[in-house]
């Protein structure tokens, strides 16, 4: 564990090589602009359970509030004309500092760090969400197949040891970063974002970060992706969305993988699809073999609108570039003119 | 449990404020946690107190406040409250359903002396 900020990083491990190595490797993100320090007096502060304490003004000008003791009163030091820096009456200074930050903040620093990388080289990227078994890596080894000579895919893998799975991505030829969370249950912005500074994806390319398997934890962490795909295979109970919720309520599409074994397993796909649009309205919703490659059209279609959406975003903002470049320089160029 | 990953979260930003107010100690953190957000209250208690050992906070009360849900009924075109994801709106038993608030957590404030 990181010493200075308690930060358990130290376990990590991208393509099999520990990051932090017993030193602070990892930078600190100075999210700390929103962090703002004031004084203020607990007393009639209503939403916590009170502090007896009180808010005075020194001679010169700071304020500063404390806990009252047990034979100070407030009555007393109100009543002084000019308070000095010293507590006479020898009560601890007590001081409480406003904060109002998100816990998370640092991870959707890291994870906006991820997605204005994503934009600037237009990439599309998708985090698969799931529990674990669903058929993640399958999914995946049978897309890349899929999409060979359509378009260039590049995957982080996610998982707390091996890399069995980027290995078998790589298989197929495509490019993948293997991040060992050791005891981590989740992938976060900060791994994600240094497995694909070594990852490198070409512009214009598919991102694909297969996370851990587990239907809780990576819910809630932005990784800065375009959208979170959570996968429920029908050998699961139909009934997941509405017994983890947060994921479901977190994606934006809803895989039903493994349907080549609907005959022979008691998985109602209405009910589940009912079942995840309760917790998410609006769901897409797309059925999917990755072993016999049913409905992989309409997955397949899916992917390269997205990659296309993001090709046409990316293109749109280097044509604004240009255009504001061609701008700058024809007012350099007639500044210069007048000169 | 992402709960210890939330718990160093909540570490990182007392240390950093402990650190910008010359603090010697810090005795109490006040959070909020929202009734939609994805944390388990328990765990992030538990996992606070093990994350702080050998830090400023060490031994910090941490203070949860609750929030409540409260989620945008399409049909109704009406804010209504949302104790949990699934839920339907009470007034038309629709799930078209927009969470609106209940999903935050936050650092309120941090106790230092």
């Amino acid at each position: 564990m990181c010493t200075t900020c308690g930060c358990s990083d130290g376990e990590t491990r991208i393509d099999g090589v520990t990051l932090t190595g017993g030193a602070h490797a990892h930078e600190h993100p100075t999210a700390h602009g929103a962090t703002s320090t004031q004084w203020r007096t607990r007393a009639g502060g209503a939403d916590h359970a009170p502090i007896p304490s009180h808010v005075h003004q020194h001679a010169d000008g700071t304020w500063h509030s404390h806990v009252h003791g047990g034979g100070s009163t407030h009555e007393a030091l109100a009543g002084a004309p000019a308070l000095g820096a010293a507590h006479e009456d020898g009560t601890p200074a007590e001081r409480i500092v406003r904060i109002e930050q998100d816990i998370l903040a640092r991870n959707d620093t890291f994870a906006e760090l991820n997605r204005q990388a994503f934009a600037d080289r237009g990439n599309f990227a998708l985090n698969l969400v799931s529990s674990p078994g669903s058929g993640k890596t399958t999914l995946l080894v049978r897309t890349i197949e899929a999409l060979h000579g359509r378009m260039p895919v590049f995957v982080i893998e996610g998982d707390q040891q091996t890399s069995l799975d980027a290995d078998r991505i790589r298989a197929t030829g495509a490019a993948a970063v293997q991040v060992n969370t050791g005891k981590g249950c989740h992938l976060d912005a900060h791994m994600v974002g240094r497995a694909l500074a070594q990852l490198d994806p070409a512009d214009g390319g598919l991102v694909m970060i297969e996370n851990v398997g587990n239907l809780v934890c990576p819910a809630a962490f932005d990784l800065g992706e375009a959208h979170k795909v959570v996968i429920l295979s029908v050998t699961e109970g139909a009934d997941k969305p509405q017994k983890y919720p947060d994921m479901f309520h977190a994606a934006d599409l809803m895989l039903v993988n493994k349907v080549d074994l609907l005959p022979y397993v008691e998985f109602d796909v209405d009910a589940a699809v009912a079942c995840a649009r309760r917790i998410r309205p609006g769901l897409e919703v797309l059925c999917v073999s990755a072993t016999t490659g049913e409905g992989f059209a309409a997955w397949l279609a899916w992917l390269e609108r997205g990659v296309a959406s993001a090709r046409g975003a990316r293109d749109r903002d280097l044509a604004a570039l240009r255009r504001r470049v061609a701008e700058l320089e024809a007012k350099l160029g007639s500044a210069a003119d007048a000169a | 449990m992402h709960e210890v990953a939330l718990a160093e979260g909540v570490l990182r930003i007392v240390m950093d404020a402990a650190r910008a107010s010359a603090a010697a100690h810090v005795h109490t953190v006040w959070v909020e946690l929202g009734a939609l957000a994805h944390v388990e209250p328990d765990a992030l208690a538990f996992c606070f107190d093990a994350v702080t050992r050998g830090s400023v906070a060490e031994g910090a009360r941490l203070d949860i406040a609750r929030t409540a849900g409260a989620a945008w009924c399409l049909p109704c075109s009406v804010e209504v409250p949302l104790a949990r994801l699934g839920d339907a709106c009470p007034h038309c038993g629709s799930h078209q359903l927009q969470v609106l608030k209940g999903d935050e957590m936050r650092v309120k404030e941090i106790g230092i002396a």
